[in-house]
């Protein structure tokens, strides 16, 4: 931090909005800065970073910079460090904030109090911001805000998160420092050593930290006694609602129900968008294919643009509807809730309830679910939960489920009314999460630490309902992040594999298709020698290859190299006669179980690659899961052709 | 009374929070800094376990009572039994 380099920061001055977590400082960040926000992340790490804008009267704005919620300023994971470091004005590329707006839950303030004298030791211009005031008086809360700034020594505003009128006092307030201080801005600062002691923070076993905390609860009793309100009320709403939600049986009874109705929201709700997307992107293809000249061009962007587009879209339905769900159970206060109901279960193979979350997120897509991990404290739990996060069956392996099933399996019923192939499919699934909880139990006997003990130490925040802004806004930025982290990787390698199987282009009068002469046709030859005991054929093999892009793109690759052409919708139904006729059961099998381990897609990788901040962890996940995969689909092979299936 | 053996009523024994029974109001004596943990202390005090406080075990896992939903103050947390069973508590 001593190295004198220089950053050029936007002119405006930067708001910080700082708090406890479940203070309702998101809400209130969505109603001061509406939609114009921008989600990033902060550089070197993978915090996201919420920016938005505060228009002034008279036009010009603030910048308002929401900060992952902090209990102290003693930081215990990555997000809580970020919050540190930018208070500090030692966080890389973002300046000291010229005002911090500390939000207190008006119904828990004593805990808040105690990051407002943190915060207010730091040196930094602070005013207090009492959210939740509603809640705070419905439960007979009567606080007395001269009272309050006085006995803190910083300007206290009340406001209720829940609707815009509920934050004009803050508004003005704004207005009046904004414009001050747009006066007398400084344009351009270098990043300065910082002038508060930061080796404090980084070092645990700092004294004058200890000391402050026994200072500060003295400070913040009194402060509470001058304002009445040391006894404790709490919400008796919230405990009534727990007294059914977190009851022993009935608790994982209600648990079990939502996900079984999430995960049939996914399935479901996504079918029509899912082929609307594809319906309009082979009607683009079809339209290249009318009016563009027959040219490797036109080839390129049907087959690598409009495809590669079309595969990543294709996922939007699933991962929306599923973080949907997340969102509003995050937002309900219900998600930590179910963590805790899982603790156990999760325990049992050396994880806490804190992984689920994460893990849930992965049947839609690894990707969110290992970025996901990041608000797990304990690295050694991070990591094995982003080992296993790839076993979970993310959506893009259902278009290859569904093809093979379709193929294979007859449909018949088995009784009840339930159907062979969704018991396939259910068994599919169900493995892939019995293997994950069976490696995370075999990487606790490996990876077991001394003294090795994971605090649980998860805050069970009040009920609130659910606020449809705070949810569509929270929709939106999951969508960029998506869109602009795989987006991109998926589109170039679809357009990487274009290439190599379209070149070198077949001779004149080849009877092969032309896949065969190019040179992902001499790769899958290769390959076969290495698939050929697990029963893949040559065509299998290559089709494996762009399935490392992308894994739903493999249908699209049989249809390829199986020399079929038109849209892709109709590939998958020309290709089930010709795959039921051409493979073995044994095959089919094989690669079902392949596709459970199946090592993931390259973006998945690249994502793990980012969390870990190294090649070490991607490498050996890479590894292991080719290992498992290779192994599964041996063995399913091998039974499946001494039961006479070859 | 949620605290006291029964049958020595002059020698109390410190009681900690993993063996108080659900429901208790009870108020906060100490954290005691553990050495194989350093840190676990501290971040139960920032969460707001610190003396004087009130706590109260709100309820315990079916299977062998862990984690435990515990109110201090005025919020919530889910703790393991391990991290109650540094938390002294007195009435």
């Amino acid at each position: 931090m001593t190295d004198a380099k220089i950053t050029i920061y936007p002119k405006e001055p930067l708001v910080a909005l700082v708090g406890n977590p479940n203070c309702g400082k998101t809400s209130l960040f969505n109603l001061l800065t509406g939609g114009q926000q921008k989600v990033a992340n902060y550089a070197g790490v993978t915090v996201e970073r919420k920016e938005g804008k505060f228009y002034l009267q008279g036009g010009s704005f603030l910048r308002i910079l929401d900060l992952p919620g902090v209990y102290s300023l003693y930081p215990r994971t990555p997000d809580e460090r970020i919050s540190c470091h930018v208070l500090m004005g030692n966080a890389e590329g973002e300046k000291r904030p010229d005002l911090v707006l500390c939000v207190l839950d008006a119904t828990n303030l004593r805990r808040g109090l105690r990051l407002v004298l943190g915060i207010k030791r730091l040196g930094l211009p602070c005013v207090v911001v009492l959210n939740m005031m509603d809640l705070a008086l419905h439960r007979g809360m009567q606080i007395d805000l001269d009272t309050l700034a006085v006995a803190i020594g910083l300007p206290v505003v009340a406001t209720v998160g829940v609707h815009a009128d509920g934050i004009s006092k803050l508004k003005s307030l704004l207005n009046q420092k904004g414009l001050k201080q747009a006066n007398d801005n400084i344009t351009l600062a270098a990043s300065t050593p910082n002038r508060f002691g930061v080796s404090g923070l980084e070092s645990s076993q700092s004294p004058s930290i200890e000391v402050n905390i026994k200072e500060d609860n003295e400070v913040v009793r009194e402060i509470l006694l001058r304002l009445g309100l040391e006894q404790i009320l709490p919400d008796q709403f919230s405990d009534r609602l727990d007294r059914v939600l977190l009851h022993p049986v009935l608790g994982q009874m209600i648990l079990l129900g939502i996900l079984f109705l999430m995960f049939q929201a996914v399935f479901s709700w996504a079918e029509w968008p899912m082929a609307m997307i594809l319906r309009t992107s082979d009607w683009l293809g079809e339209q290249c294919l009318e009016f563009l000249p027959d040219h490797w061009i036109r080839s390129l962007i049907i087959h690598g643009v409009i495809a590669g587009v079309g595969g990543v879209l294709v996922f939007l339905p699933q991962i929306l509807i599923l973080f949907f769900f997340i969102l509003v159970l995050e937002e309900s206060g219900y998600l930590p809730r179910a963590a805790y109901l899982l603790d156990r279960m999760m325990s049992t193979v050396g994880l806490s309830g804190r992984s689920f979350i994460p893990l849930l997120s992965s049947f839609a897509c690894a990707i969110p679910g290992i970025m996901a991990t990041r608000t797990i404290s304990n690295t050694r739990d991070r990591l094995v939960t982003i080992l296993i996060a790839p076993l979970m069956t993310c959506s893009a392996r259902l278009p290859v489920y569904s093809l093979l099933i379709a193929a294979f399996i007859p449909a018949q019923e088995i009784g009840f009314g339930v159907q062979l192939q969704g018991v396939i499919l259910f068994a599919l699934y169900f493995g892939g999460i019995v293997s994950a909880m069976a490696i995370a139990w075999l990487l606790k006997k490996v990876m077991q630490q001394k003294g090795s003990f994971q605090p649980l130490m998860m805050e069970l925040p009040s009920y609130h309902i659910p606020r449809m802004k705070n949810i569509l806004l929270g929709l939106w930025q999951r969508m960029y992040i998506f869109l602009s982290r795989v987006g991109g990787m998926i589109l170039l390698l679809t357009v990487t594999l274009w290439c190599l199987a379209s070149y070198p282009v077949a001779p004149v009068g080849a009877n092969l298709s032309a896949i065969e002469y190019s040179f992902a046709g001499m790769l899958g030859r290769f390959l076969q020698v290495i698939f050929e005991p697990i029963g893949f054929n040559w065509q299998i093999s290559l089709a494996l290859v762009p399935g490392l892009a992308a894994r739903e793109v493999v249908v699209s690759s049989l249809g390829t190299v199986y020399a079929l052409s038109g849209t892709e919708g109709d590939i998958a139904q020309a290709l089930m006669p010709l795959l039921s006729q051409g493979w073995s059961l044994a095959t089919a099998l094989s690669l079902l179980m392949w596709f459970v381990f199946a090592p993931q897609c390259l973006s998945t990788l690249a994502a793990v690659r980012r969390e870990t901040g190294g090649l070490m962890i991607p490498l050996v996940m890479l590894l292991y899961l080719f290992g498992l995969a290779y192994l599964a689909s041996f063995l399913t092979y091998r039974l499946a052709v001494s039961w006479g299936l070859g | 009374m949620c605290i006291d053996d029964p049958h020595s009523h002059k020698t109390r024994v410190s009681m900690y929070l993993d063996q108080i029974p659900n429901g208790c109001l009870l108020r906060v004596k100490q954290v005691h800094h553990q050495q194989e943990f350093p840190d676990l202390a501290k971040q139960l005090e920032e969460i707001g376990f610190i003396p004087g406080e009130f706590v109260q075990v709100m309820r315990r896992s079916l299977i062998g009572g862990d984690p435990l939903v515990v109110r201090i103050g005025l919020s919530t947390f889910a703790l393991r039994k391990k991290e109650a069973a540094i938390i002294e508590v007195e009435e």
